[in-house]
């Protein structure tokens, strides 16, 4: 039992079990500490949480249910405002967010919230099969709107998959497309099982079928169809683009395209979306050998690491140029990371990498930096320390650096207004500069969070409700 | 969607398969190819679309059967479905009147160039086809290439039908004769492509070749595809798959070619062995 006013800690898998497995890390809160948690919550006048929230879900009101032991009205409440709460409780930065702005932070002893909403969308998912089975009740659209609009939502990630729900309830024919065979985006190709078991985000889509949204899959739009001819041909009123920020960055440096070099993206859609770990029984490979190198320090650094490691691999070193304190990962994740033995490599940074004659990777190059000024991002610039090169023996490595915009969809759509790094440019609620076409996610922002992918997703759905709704008036 | 209607062996190893998909017939332009996957458990690969029939909804593809997918996909039968069937990707083959063009196929790449063939044909241009392969019976669409082509040279590394010796042979003497060239596009084995550059850069002749690299996505998400042009990192997927000849690192696309072999080698025992079973 934790003790009073104490934060409430997750059990997790053991860390030498869960070295070799995909199974998922955080085992969850059992309906006791889930109770004792919502005791904890000061139930404010004015609550901060939810201004931390970036869909506005009703924080208090759900942790009172839960401590009311009312769960399946607690999931119901959160799912008002959060389409997918099992996965936003598992990926969300609730330390940034809404724990964050929680009145007990200050002592460090912020109400898990995050921790809470995952219970609640877990009890949901075990206890109310019925319901579940005639589409959930939260889920039904609640009015058909008049003109059976047809809207077309291009990519199928927290954004796509927010917007289409929203316009659904909203009584809207909705067409998800989506480029890969199976629809979830960075759910399903990005984050891994062990932290975002898939059957969740499996079930989730399911739910989407139920309500009534159609989802193709194999749909490459911007090659199979433009954004224009949805439009003009196919009759669609309106587009939501939702593409995310899918086009790898590369560091430039020597060396990069020797073989076992991959992408962070190439990586982890080889190893989730393919299931490359269960390699022969699957046809997909991937190719690690012993010793690892990951090179960043961001959420999906640590997925990469963690990934590599439970390939059997037998070192996996994480290099990122600034120190631990600058990580952009999550503090849990890059925790999980430690336990599980990454060794992390702070304010480094590889110069170059060294290959065999068959062109495969045997060494990077490697600079250690120190920190200067702070930058444009607000964190202190790295700044490589001269003559301080060293080499380390790797047999691959995995570059997650980040994402640049995918301009497949921006190439293709006439008058379409695009930033200079090829981000779409829209108003604050996701109009573009063209005639119904709505943007959102990381399309738009460049790489961020689940959680703000959906915020856009929910709020285009209103305002495209509203702009047909106008349009149809005139 | 994605049935197949119409399977053909068209030489000892190389399959003709046509299937339905409405969509992607209307969509795709000669030089795209499209990803599929057979099962569930699959790897995406990626096919040249050969050719499409918009009035039957049909598209045509051609493969050689090398490992565990190609050879699943051999299995199909008519009226099987193909699993998934994600396309047309990359860039079309930019197809424009030039005048006299050299298109050059070599084993299973006779059929990546026969759309560009066509539509080059079609827009005017005198086209010459060198069409090579390892034997006679390696041979694949001579009749549909003679068809449309001014003129088809075959060549055989074994002599066994047409001239013997390589395409790059035969393309020498197309340069000797002194009419002028204007377009050269070539695809087949990399290191044919590599020799096709070499010969057609000493007089400077625009080239271009369709590259094959491993790819996962065909959407510019992944990066596996990148090649190196004028030493600068590009994605065949989407900057591609066709580029100028002259200008890539043919060297290095033969190296990550084979970054997988082991792994496919070992992909294909596993699917006989159980076979067997």
């Amino acid at each position: 039992m934790p003790k009073p006013n104490e934060k409430v800690h997750m059990l997790t898998q053991d860390v030498q079990k869960r070295k070799n497995n995909f199974d998922e890390v955080a085992l969850g809160l059992t309906e006791e500490l889930a109770v004792n948690e919502a005791q904890r919550c000061l139930n404010c006048k004015k609550p901060l949480c939810m201004q931390g929230c970036p869909v506005g879900i009703n924080i208090p009101e759900f942790i009172m249910l839960i401590k009311e032991r009312n769960f399946l009205e607690a999931a119901r409440v959160i799912k008002k405002e959060n389409l997918l709460p099992a996965i936003c409780g598992r990926v969300c930065p609730q330390e940034d967010q809404c724990e964050k702005a929680c009145v007990l932070d200050r002592t460090g002893k912020a109400i898990a919230i995050g921790y809470l909403e995952r219970f609640a969308a877990d009890y949901e998912m075990k206890n109310s099969p019925q319901k579940r089975e005639n589409g959930a009740i939260s889920h039904q659209p609640s009015a058909i709107s008049p003109q059976q609009c047809k809207i077309a939502v291009i990519g199928s990630g927290p954004s796509g998959l927010t917007c289409a729900s929203e316009l659904r309830k909203k009584g809207y024919q909705v067409t998800l497309f989506e480029a890969f065979h199976k629809p979830g985006g960075v759910l399903m190709y990005g984050i891994p099982s062990f932290r975002l078991p898939k059957d969740i985000v499996n079930y989730e889509i399911d739910n989407l079928r139920k309500m009534g949204v159609e989802i193709k899959v194999n749909s490459v739009i911007g090659r199979l169809k433009t954004v224009d001819q949805l439009i003009k041909d196919e009759g669609y009123s309106a587009v939501y683009i939702a593409t995310g920020a899918g086009h790898p960055v590369f560091m430039g440096i020597a060396g990069e395209e020797l073989n076992y070099i991959y992408s962070s993206n190439e990586f982890l859609t080889r190893v989730n979306l393919m299931e490359a770990y269960k390699f022969p029984e699957v046809d997909t490979p991937v190719v690690l050998g012993k010793k690892v190198a990951v090179i960043g320090g961001g959420n999906t650094a640590m997925d990469s690491a963690r990934c590599a490691l439970r390939m059997g691999t037998e070192k996996v070193y994480c290099i990122y140029r600034r120190s631990e304190k600058e990580m952009p990962a999550r503090v849990e994740e890059i925790e999980h990371a430690k336990e599980e033995g990454i060794e992390f490599m702070f304010l480094t940074a590889p110069v170059k990498y060294i290959g065999d004659s068959d062109n495969n990777v045997k060494k990077a190059v490697c600079i250690k930096m120190e920190l200067g000024e702070l930058d444009d991002s607000g964190r202190r610039r790295p700044i490589p320390i001269e003559g301080s090169e060293f080499e380390i023996e790797v047999d691959s490595v995995v570059v997650a650096i980040g994402t640049n915009a995918n301009p497949l969809i921006s190439d293709t759509t006439k008058n379409m207004e695009v930033n200079k790094w090829g981000y779409i440019v829209t108003d604050e609620a996701g109009r573009t500069t063209k005639k119904r076409v709505y943007a959102g996610g990381d399309i738009v922002t460049g790489s961020a969070t689940v959680i703000k992918a959906m915020g856009a997703g929910k709020e285009a759905a209103h305002v495209i409700d509203e702009d047909l709704k106008n349009l149809d008036r005139k | 969607m994605n049935k197949i209607i119409a399977k053909k062996k068209i030489s000892e190893d190389i399959i003709q398969l046509t299937f339905e998909n409405k969509e992607l017939a209307e969509a795709r332009k000669p030089g795209q190819f499209l990803i599929l996957r057979v099962h569930d458990k699959g790897e995406r690969i990626p096919l040249t679309i050969m050719d499409s029939d918009s009035i039957k909804d049909t598209i045509d593809i051609v493969f050689q059967v090398v490992g565990k997918t190609t050879t699943l996909l051999s299995e199909l039968k008519v009226d099987d479905k193909i699993l998934d069937v994600a396309g047309p990707l990359g860039n079309p083959t930019l197809i424009k009147n030039f005048g006299r063009c050299v298109l050059i196929g070599g084993g299973v790449g006779t059929a990546v160039l026969f759309p560009v063939l066509k539509a080059l044909k079609e827009a005017g241009n005198t086209v010459i086809a060198i069409i090579g392969a390892r034997n006679k019976d390696s041979l694949i669409l001579i009749e549909e290439v003679k068809a449309i082509s001014d003129e088809l040279i075959i060549i055989t590394d074994d002599g066994t039908a047409g001239i013997k010796g390589l395409v790059t042979d035969a393309l020498k003497e197309v340069i000797a004769r002194g009419d002028e060239i204007n377009y050269v596009y070539a695809v087949g084995p990399v290191i044919m492509m590599k020799f096709v550059a070499l010969t057609t850069k000493e007089d400077n002749i625009k080239t271009e070749v369709s590259l094959n690299p491993i790819m996962i996505d065909g959407t510019g998400m992944c990066g596996g595809c990148r090649v190196l042009i004028s030493g600068k990192e590009k994605f065949a997927c989407v900057h591609g798959p066709d580029f100028d000849a002259h200008q890539v690192d043919f060297d290095l696309l033969i190296q990550r070619l084979k970054m997988f072999k082991d792994k496919e080698h070992k992909s294909m025992e596993c699917h006989c062995k159980n076979k067997e079973k």
